[in-house]
């Protein structure tokens, strides 16, 4: 059986949806919420690798070193801000982060 | 010209009643005066002047709406010059007089400014009065008719300080409504069956109403039937006939020189000036005018009757108006329409003259109005004695039976009882032995007021008496005018109101169906007995006066005592005020309660604050649990509605 672009979208579909549901599913870890984000990004970046071998469109492959530029300075400033998050309040679980309550 | 005697008292309305504080108070006063009796002059000249007729003059076109087309204009005909010269003649007195009466007010303070009000209402009063009398159809008539009305309310209550005057303003154009209600759906009703309200193209539809069918209520009746009678509902109203006469003797709460203007003169003879007008629709409705004639005798014996006993002198004048007013609804009822002109012609000098002089009297008597405290007032005012006892023998209707000599009572009242007679109908007959009692009652109440006033001895208060003195020049002249047509205008209408010219007097004013109506003709010929019965009526109450109040002042006590249960019945006015409370006023009351407590206050305020206080929070709390703060539920928020966009942008592809 050859594999062909469908596979491809399949596997990144499904990890988007995983992605997804590790975002809000997810009631402890905030390190989660961004191991999730990351995730969605990286099914993002099959599909553009996997769409532009299939065109035969290099423009896919470069858009997905930026993704995974910006994922890398995101999932930075992403820790930092858990880092002094922790520092206040003495707590990293999901059910803290609530000052946005309205 | 009639445009001037139309506008002139509106002109002196607005200046006097806007800029009295521009040309000061004195100014306000001679102006309106001044263009009262300008109109007044002018109107005479058109009653005397070159008569064609009639004369329609366009002012300005009113309303135009599909097929209702309503100009503003003068209808220049008989009825209308008498009216113009009764109201404008009339009007001017009253406002010479008011200089006088209205100068010194117990009813205000110094330094309150009432006067330039009083005499811009009274000008209002006559424009209005005079868009009425003019009015070439019946919308702009009803504008006057509302005109008067409103003007009458604001007169009424003049004394807006005092409670009982507000009280009895807003009952006078309460019952008012009622009429005007009637009315209104008289107009609707015209406007229905002949898609016009101009009297040119409904006076000639008379015959085919009388042909068509119209279901009222339920029930069947020629259209003409209907709508005559329903106009009649407003003429009722306006010229306080029986059981929508209420109001009238309390609207005697307002000064005096307006209830000889308005509520004596003019605006409550309108209803008789209505059925007059709309005599070429009366005349195909033989039902309606027995009901007007019943309505009409009727109203005169019961106001008859109550003026027997009352006390205040306004209001013995008051129900002598009304009684009055029953005489010439009487008249108009048997059909003749000139006669029932002829006693509101007479009629408006000799009631507006006696109110006058009652005016005086008060004015003499610091203000009292009981008759029982006056008494041998006659030396010390004794040109208003002159001008009272000439008003009494003219309403009393003194004269020489049979020939030309007589005050102006006695020609026109004997013309209306005389013409009931002749009517030789059921209905006639019954108005016409009412008219007969109520002529001896009316000389009875009449000369009691005159010997309870000027006669026997003096009562009441010494102080007021030793002071009591003769009204300044400004309210005498009125009086002398006044007393000079009370004197005159019978005889000197006689022959157009009543005698031999006045079918071609009339003109086309009044349409007389002369198939079926003879009753002026046959009035004139009726046995000579009936032309006695109102003199020999008129002496019987003059002398049993004259034997109560001056030969044996003990009686009417004695007489009360004895029949205790009519006079509390007369003296209470028959119960109508009691009766209308208990059926109208109280559940009106209980209703107004009832919407007031429990729907106002239960169901709008109830329901708003629950909307307000219940509902509305629970929204929001449930609205709010989204709101949690959380970040993963503004996340699932978000892909939430990604997923709905992209699901629609699928969908439609874009394109909306």
């Amino acid at each position: 059986m050859t594999i062909g672009i469908e596979h491809y979208l399949t596997v990144a579909g499904m990890l988007f949806v995983i992605g997804i549901f590790g975002i809000f599913l997810n009631r402890k870890n905030i390190i989660v919420i961004l191991m999730s984000i990351e995730l969605m990004l990286l099914a993002v970046n099959i599909n553009m690798v996997a769409f532009s071998a299939h065109l035969g469109d290099l423009a896919g492959q470069i858009f997905t070193l930026f993704i995974l530029t910006v994922a890398a300075a995101e999932a930075a400033i992403g820790l930092a801000i858990l880092v002094v998050f922790y520092r206040n309040r003495g707590s990293i679980d999901v059910a803290d982060v609530n000052v946005m309550k309205g | 010209m009639p445009t001037i005697i139309l506008f002139a008292p509106l002109i002196g309305a607005l200046l006097a009643g806007f800029g009295w504080r521009i040309m000061g108070e004195k100014n306000a006063q001679y102006l309106t005066t001044g263009l009262l009796f300008l109109a007044a002059f002018l109107s005479w000249i058109v009653f005397f002047g070159q008569y064609e007729n009639t004369e329609t003059i366009t002012i300005m076109r009113w309303v135009e709406s599909g097929s209702l087309n309503v100009d503003w204009a003068i209808r220049m005909d008989r009825l209308t010059q008498i009216m113009l010269v009764v109201v404008t003649t009339v009007s001017a007195l009253v406002h010479l007089y008011s200089l006088g009466y209205m100068e010194n007010d117990p009813q205000w303070n110094e330094g309150e400014s009432y006067k330039p009000r009083f005499f811009a209402y009274l000008s209002f009063f006559t424009f209005a009065m005079l868009m009425l009398v003019t009015s070439d159809n019946l919308l702009q008539m009803f504008f006057g008719w509302e005109g008067v009305g409103v003007a009458s309310y604001l007169l009424i209550g003049f004394y807006y300080k005092k409670p009982s005057a507000n009280a009895a303003a807003i009952k006078a154009f309460v019952v008012n409504r009622i009429g005007d209600f009637g009315f209104a759906l008289g107009i609707f009703g015209l406007f229905l069956m002949t898609d016009s309200i101009s009297f040119d193209v409904i006076f000639g539809q008379g015959h085919t109403l009388a042909g068509t069918r119209l279901s009222f209520l339920g029930m069947d009746f020629a259209a003409v039937e209907i709508i005559t009678f329903l106009l009649f509902i407003g003429a009722m109203g306006k010229s306080a006939q029986l059981f929508l006469h209420t109001w009238l003797p309390d609207a005697m709460e307002g000064p005096t020189p307006v209830s000889a203007l308005i509520h004596a003169a003019t605006m409550v003879t309108a209803g008789v000036f209505l059925v007059a007008r709309m005599s070429p629709l009366f005349e195909y409705a033989p039902g309606t005018l027995v009901f007007v004639t019943v309505i009409g005798a009727t109203t005169a014996f019961v106001a008859a009757t109550i003026g027997l006993v009352q006390n205040d002198i306004k209001r013995v004048i008051a129900y002598s108006t009304m009684s009055q007013l029953g005489y010439m609804f009487a008249a108009a009822g048997v059909g003749a329409y000139q006669v029932a002109m002829f006693h509101l012609f007479t009629h408006a000098f000799f009631k507006a003259m006696l109110f006058l002089g009652a005016g005086s009297v008060i004015t003499a008597m610091h203000h009292e109005q009981d008759m029982r405290n006056y008494g041998n007032l006659r030396k010390k005012i004794p040109y208003t004695f002159a001008a009272m006892m000439v008003g009494t023998l003219a309403i009393t209707g003194v004269g020489i039976p049979l020939t030309f000599f007589g005050f102006a009572g006695f020609f026109s009242k004997d013309a209306i009882i005389e013409s009931t007679f002749a009517a030789g109908t059921a209905a006639g007959s019954y108005a016409f032995w009412m008219l007969v009692i109520a002529a001896a009652m009316t000389a009875f109440y009449s000369w009691r007021l005159m010997f309870m006033t000027f006669y026997g001895e003096a009562k009441g208060d010494k102080h007021t008496h030793d002071h009591a003195k003769e009204s300044p020049l400004v309210m005498l002249i009125p009086l002398a005018v006044l007393g000079a047509g009370a004197v005159i205008s019978g005889v000197a209408g006689y022959h157009y109101f009543f005698g031999e010219y006045v079918t071609e007097w009339f003109g086309t004013a009044v349409y007389i169906n002369h198939e079926t109506n003879q009753v002026i003709h046959d009035a004139h010929e009726v046995p000579t007995w009936v032309k006695l019965s109102p003199f020999v009526a008129m002496l019987g109450g003059s002398l049993t006066a004259w034997l109560f109040y001056v030969a044996k002042p003990g009686l009417p006590a004695a007489f009360a005592k004895r029949n205790h249960g009519l006079y509390q019945f007369l003296l209470n006015k028959w119960y109508f005020d009691e009766l209308y409370d208990v059926i109208f006023v109280k559940p009106a009351m209980k209703l107004g309660r009832f919407l007031w407590k429990k729907g106002d206050g239960s169901v709008i305020d109830g329901g708003l604050n629950g909307l307000a206080m219940g509902i509305i929070p629970w929204f929001t709390k449930l609205a709010g649990r989204w709101q949690s703060g959380y970040v993963f539920t503004y996340a699932l928020a978000m892909i939430l509605g990604v997923g709905a966009l992209i699901t629609w942008f699928m969908f439609t592809r874009g394109t909306l």
